[in-house]
């Protein structure tokens, strides 16, 4: 396996291996740190995450096109505008759809797993008929493209540091959000008992509402983001919900620091054994561990302990 | 085993085609002028019951105009109305005005199935263009063999089957692999390669055609090969693997979304395919893909395919600019949507050479009709239902067209079961 290779090539191998595995680790948290606010902390099934996504990739396409036609010299910082736009897309559509739909869900949880697949089923179909069945193409500012190169092996992609900074600095964000502010301490209030909370005066409905659009405003971020390095197409949030999901429950589903931990792990074993195995084989082998973890620990890699 | 059934069929073929010469000798000393339907009465161009009338006949359009494939299927659809629309300009065939019934197949491949019977069943259509995947495409054949419906297929696939009741208008493996390898063997210098594909049949099936070939007939070097879960969006790991391997050729057969994930974390990754080394040769992406891809993302890059939208040919310049005003002025024209333009014309040259709508007619008139003012320059129908077709290779620009950079001289001959490269 190794002989193939000198000893400074396995030494860069495993910089370039360790930076993709760090690549995949930030997309992983960065898909899955919304539904793990919706699923983990209001335990809303959303199969729609991944058309969340989507609206942000197309508010980003917007945008680019918007800035190019008009404001061509604002072109390079376009994106931020695209990113801030596309949480607040997002956002504005999972406070609708949380009014219109899921907060009649709430004593019904797996009926929410019909009718959000049923709701992604129809986003589809609706980005289907707006902008058209195929893929469209998010133009990106120069400096997002290429990338950095170490030495004559190892480059860094700047789309990746991209990536790798944005993640580090939501999660900053949604830590403060959950555990620093008064949102926060309201939503985890609810989420430990609802009628409690209520009783003591906190607005339930109104928090409900507000973290439901807090994490689809961060999914409607993630895909803003992941048009730097994926397709943006009516199906395309299809490509990610079932990572997502996989890294939520992994996780622990009520935790969001699971969250991270289990983004984590399975970047890293899947770029690892990626580049060991077949692309196909190391999912295999990821799913297989994720499953046997999951057997012997049911709860996830990190549960709270409540009482129920 | 196949080859007594074939010779039989072209015996059968061949005296049932003389027949259905003989019928129509009166009929052409007639002709000169426009075909008028009365020279053709309804009661003898269809023998079999289908929906023909004496001044209309109704094909069947079968592609997924919902779900995941609509992506893809989109340009097939729009070729082939343009097709109807041209020939019912010009008259339609045997004086008849084309109708269609269109039918969303919705990416979904039982759906294909039923909506195919409906056609063939209730609608009684005179033939079908339609499918893409070939998932769709075998879950629609038992329906065509057992109903006697005739299919005009239109995508590039990995050959392996031949069906009398099918008209495959895309290239099969060999047509679209071997003509491109030695191109890039010969211009290129090509030594080793890299195969990389999406975990699934065509893929997987053109990469084992690719790598005898590269191995038995080139003498060059295999040095990976990998395959991909559909949908795959995170290449960093292999693109890795081909920086340390260094290979003359990436030969690329990635779809879908995928695609998109893998040209721009390529471009990252600081691979420049502007430069000599390493050559990508992709049989996957077309002008249609390009648009999601990104052009500035794929410069450079070498596809092998049949046909490229700034083709230089009168026909092709005549075909584009009739898309372009169907169609909208930003519209691209790839591959696969030019072969499913070519579905239509065909059924209309071989109901007019058969001189009936009847399936075993046309099936028996197919092979051997020749198509001069196809898009993609001539093509002729061959024995095994395949096209004969030119193999070319463009070279992508950022503008999202391709360049010709290379054309087989003659036409190549389509051979769905390749020997020696199975």
């Amino acid at each position: 396996m190794f002989a193939d290779y000198s000893w400074s090539e396995l030494g860069s191998i495993f910089a370039m291996q360790g930076f993709a595995g760090l690549i995949l680790f930030s997309v992983f948290v960065l898909m899955a740190l919304g539904l793990a606010i919706i699923f983990g902390q209001m335990g809303v099934i959303n199969m729609a995450h991944g058309e969340f996504m989507i609206l942000g990739a197309y508010v980003t396409y917007l945008c680019s096109n918007f800035f190019s036609t008009y404001l061509p010299a604002l072109f390079g910082i376009y994106f931020f505008v695209a990113m801030i736009l596309a949480f607040f897309a997002s956002g504005a559509l999972g406070a609708l759809v949380e009014w219109g739909l899921i907060r009649h869900l709430y004593k019904r949880p797996l009926d929410t797993l019909l009718a959000t697949w049923g709701l992604s089923l129809i986003l589809q179909q609706a980005y289907r008929s707006i902008f058209g069945a195929r893929e469209v193409g998010v133009s990106l500012p120069s400096w997002l493209l290429g990338s950095w190169p170490l030495t004559d092996l190892i480059e860094i992609p700047i789309n990746g540091l991209f990536v790798m900074s944005l993640t580090f600095l939501i999660a900053v964000g949604v830590y403060f959000l959950m555990f620093r502010s008064r949102l926060g301490m309201q939503t985890r209030a609810v989420v430990q008992n609802r009628v409690m909370a209520g009783a003591v005066g906190i607005n339930t409905e109104r928090v409900d509402r507000m973290t439901f659009a807090i994490g689809c405003g961060i999914a409607g971020v993630a895909g803003s983001a992941f048009t730097m390095i994926g397709s943006t197409g009516p199906t395309a949030g299809q490509l990610y919900i079932v990572d997502t999901f996989l890294i939520v429950v992994f996780g622990g589903a009520a935790s969001l620091l699971g969250t991270i931990a289990s983004a984590f792990t399975i970047s890293q074993a899947q770029s690892t054994m990626e580049f060991f195995l077949s692309g196909s084989m190391a999912k295999v082998l990821t799913l297989l561990t994720v499953v046997g973890i999951l057997m012997l620990r049911p709860e996830g890699l990190f549960s709270l302990k409540i009482r129920r | 085993m196949t080859e007594k059934t074939r010779s039989e069929n072209a015996f059968s073929l061949r005296r049932r085609e003389l027949l259905a010469g003989m019928a129509s000798i009166p009929m052409m000393s007639m002709l000169g002028g426009p075909v008028r339907a009365q020279d053709y009465p309804t009661a003898e161009v269809n023998t079999t019951g289908l929906a023909v009338t004496d001044d209309t006949v109704t094909v069947g359009i079968l592609h997924s105009v919902t779900g995941t494939m609509a992506i893809s299927e989109t340009g097939s659809v729009q070729a082939e109305k343009l097709a109807i629309k041209q020939i019912n300009e010009m008259g339609g065939v045997l004086g008849r005005k084309i109708e269609f019934i269109q039918e969303d197949g919705a990416s979904d491949w039982p759906t294909f199935a039923e909506k195919a019977k409906k056609l063939l069943v209730n609608d009684k259509v005179a033939s079908v263009m339609g499918c893409w995947t070939s998932a769709s495409r075998k879950a629609v054949l038992p329906v065509f063999e057992q109903y006697n419906g005739m299919l005009f297929y239109p995508t590039f696939y990995e050959g392996l089957e031949e069906s009398p009741n099918v008209i495959y208008t895309g290239q099969e493996a060999t047509q679209q692999i071997i003509a491109g390898l030695d191109w890039v063997a010969k211009e290129k210098g090509a030594k080793s390669f890299y195969l990389l594909g999406s975990d699934y049949i065509w893929p997987r099936t053109s990469n084992k055609i690719a790598r005898k070939h590269i191995e038995e007939h080139l003498g060059a070097k295999v040095v990976g090969e990998e395959y991909y879960p559909l949908g795959h969006t995170q290449f960093n790991s292999v693109i890795n693997k081909i920086k340390l391997k260094k290979p003359d050729v990436i030969y690329a057969i990635v779809v879908g979304g995928s695609n998109v994930a893998f040209y721009k974390q390529l471009k990252a990754a600081g691979i420049d395919m502007t430069k000599e080394k390493p050559v990508l040769l992709t049989i996957s992406v077309t002008e249609d893909e390009i648009l999601g891809i990104g052009g500035e993302n794929i410069v450079g890059a070498y596809a092998c395919m049949k046909y490229f939208q700034s083709l230089d040919n009168p026909n092709n310049e005549a075909f584009v600019a009739a898309f372009k005003e169907m169609w909208g002025d930003d519209i691209v024209i790839g591959d696969v949507t030019q072969a499913a333009y070519l579905g239509p014309w065909l059924w209309k040259l071989a109901v007019e050479k058969a001189g009936s709508f009847d399936i075993d007619k046309i099936k028996a008139a197919l092979p051997g009709i020749e198509f001069d003012k196809a898009p993609e320059g001539y093509v002729k129908v061959h024995e095994n239902h395949h096209l004969w077709s030119k193999t070319r290779v463009g070279r992508a620009r950022d503008d999202g067209q391709y360049d010709l950079v290379y054309e087989t001289a003659d036409l190549v001959e389509p051979d769905p079961f390749p020997e020696g490269y199975q």
